[in-house]
């Protein structure tokens, strides 16, 4: 556990570039994750303390998916990934929405603290469930895509990119890219932000604040679910109780981003995985957790509304 | 003349607190009617009570004959009323083309640029700052924005929360006179509140006066405009 483990032997830059292509992966599962944090609070003024496990169960619903097609099918690697990543978005989607009818909506209404202790209820229900269904150990699926690019060779350390990373860093940039264009462009993405600024002058201009509000439940958990499969194939192995760190992790993006921020959660989603893994790799690897975590208690104090986030009214 | 909104017995409360007493109003077809009232008669509640919010306590709201008490917020907005609520309320972060596409998402687009031209004839200014976010736009700017943006769905009635507040005299008289234009050429009907009770009454066929959440009066604009007691209390500096 010593700082410059590999480093010392030279190639200390070619570290660090490896560690940036790490940090990069990460962070795009972050990033995905910490926009349906960001979403939610923008519209609703709540923190969905179960969007980590709503992740972890997406990540469930992809590997048994995965595990059904390939071994019991046969289907090839790249057509059943594709699969299980599709049906996990759906399948996800619709707990998330039935997450928000059942335990949300009544409550939107009352008491600042009723929706989050909800969330929290709901969040060890999640847990719990998974544990129940599957087990409380780590589930795998065997490695997918591990061939790998060497980027720099030679040297005392070879860099290298392994063709999981680039599909990890695709998909959440095509995925993001359409994301975006749906927020920005549709009369969706107007609804959405028009309740976000003000859902009962929405809702006088005819917009349907409560499906609106269920729309962002769904498109959050869409999202978590692609961040859930990409974590699945990343690692390949995952358990009911990786809801927990990952999903806190996310919400350190979202809020170091500026919650309600979708650029900021993505930017603070980079950041956090860039500083976990060179925290990682220069200090201790038993404190990259701290280090993000530590983050969060940072932003909290010193920048309340984050990297991105906004004023309300700018005169230009 | 048939009502096209037929308000009876409505009250309203914030919590323990009545706002609205057991009001009857009612606004005709192609009419235009004022409301006038001192600060905290409930004028603005009486508004934003037709679309259910706050919700009757009791009484009725009837719409073109239809039952609206109890619809959705957003289900009344699509039966074709709009209204430039009190505090503009344009949405600060979205700019003057979408906050106007906002407006006109109950119309559906098939007439969007036809209205648009519209309400860039009536307003030209917005058309300079179509770009530029609500919330940088002067205050005056933002409220032709919000009366903007409710003409934009093609509304059978029009909803107006105080439009001349804080515009220049200029354009305030251009707002009043653009509403009785919509309304004698196209037929509009508009219900609106106004604290410039003098051009309120001169532009309404027929007003309502509000006190403490209870009419206390009603009749034609250019009778009230007469009457002893209402020129006392809103139009030679009584009340307020
Ligand atoms: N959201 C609210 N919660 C509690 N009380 C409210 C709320 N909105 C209005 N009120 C109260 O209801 C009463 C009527 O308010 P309302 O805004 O309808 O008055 P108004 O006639 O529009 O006044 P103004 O001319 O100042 O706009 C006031 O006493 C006000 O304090
Ligand atoms: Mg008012």
């Amino acid at each position: 556990m010593l700082a410059f483990r590999r480093g010392e032997s030279g190639g200390a830059m070619e570290v660090f570039l490896q560690q940036l292509i790490n940090g990069v992966t990460l962070g795009s599962i972050y990033g995905l994750i910490a926009i349906g944090y960001t979403m939610v609070y923008g519209i609703i003024g709540m923190v969905n303390f179960a969007h980590g496990d709503v992740f972890m169960l997406s990540a469930f619903i992809a590997l048994l998916i995965l595990l059904l097609l390939t071994q019991m099918l046969g289907l090839g690697a790249a057509p059943a990934f594709i699969v299980a990543m599709g049906a996990s978005m759906a399948l996800t989607a619709l707990w998330n929405y039935a997450i928000e009818r059942v335990a949300y909506r009544r409550l939107r209404g009352s008491f600042r603290l009723a929706p989050l202790i909800s969330a929290i209820g709901m969040s060890t229900f999640l847990a719990n469930f998974v544990t129940v269904t599957q087990g409380p150990n780590n589930k795998s699926i065997p490695p997918m895509w591990d061939q790998v690019i060497t980027l720099t060779s030679g040297g005392a350390y070879d860099v290298t990119l392994s063709y999981r990373q680039i599909l990890i860093v695709a998909v959440t940039g095509v995925l993001l890219a359409a994301f975006w264009f749906v927020v920005q462009k549709t009369p969706l993405g107007r609804a959405q932000r028009a309740c976000e600024q003000d859902a009962k002058m929405a809702a006088l201009l005819g917009v349907d604040v409560n499906r609106t509000v269920a729309l962002t439940f769904v498109i959050g958990a869409a999202l978590a679910a692609v961040a859930g499969s990409l974590y699945l194939l990343q690692y390949g192995v995952v358990k009911s109780t990786d809801g927990f760190v990952p999903g806190v992790k996310a919400f350190t993006a979202a809020v170091l981003g500026g919650i309600g921020s979708l650029p900021g959660a993505v930017l603070g989603g980079l950041l956090i995985g860039l500083i976990e893994t060179l925290w990682g790799q220069y200090f201790s690897s038993d404190y990259k957790d701290v280090a993000a975590f530590s983050v969060l208690a940072v932003t909290l104090i010193f920048m309340p509304s984050g990297l991105m986030g906004r004023p309300d009214v700018e005169k230009v | 003349m048939t009502a096209l909104l037929s308000i009876s017995g409505l009250t309203a409360f914030y919590g323990s607190v009545q706002a609205l007493r057991g009001v009857d109003l009612e606004v005709g077809k192609g009419e235009v009617v004022a409301l006038i009232g001192s600060n905290g008669a409930g004028k603005s509640t009486l508004m934003m009570s037709i679309f259910g919010n706050p919700r009757a306590r009791d009484g009725r709201i009837l719409f073109d004959g239809q039952d609206i008490t109890d619809m959705p917020t957003h289900e009344i907005a699509r039966l074709s009323i709009a209204q430039s609520p009190e505090g503009r309320r344009i949405f600060s972060r979205m700019t003057v083309y979408e906050n106007l596409q906002m407006g006109a998402a109950v119309a559906g687009f098939a007439g969007f640029e036809a209205n648009l031209d519209k309400v860039f004839g009536i307003f030209p200014r917005l058309k300079e700052r179509l770009k530029q976010r609500g919330g940088t736009l002067s205050g005056g700017e933002q409220q032709m924005l919000a009366i903007a943006r409710a003409l934009m769905s093609n509304p059978k009635l029009l909803l107006l929360d105080e439009p001349s507040l804080g515009l220049a005299p200029l354009v305030c008289k251009q707002i009043f006179e653009t509403v009785k234009r919509l309304n004698e050429e196209e037929g509009l009907s508009v219900f609106l509140v106004e604290q410039d009770a003098h051009h309120a009454l001169k532009l309404a066929h027929r007003a309502y006066v509000l006190v403490n959440g209870a009419v206390t009066m009603s009749g034609k604009g250019a009778d009230l405009l007469r009457d002893p007691k209402v020129r006392a209390a809103y139009l030679e500096g009584g009340a307020h």
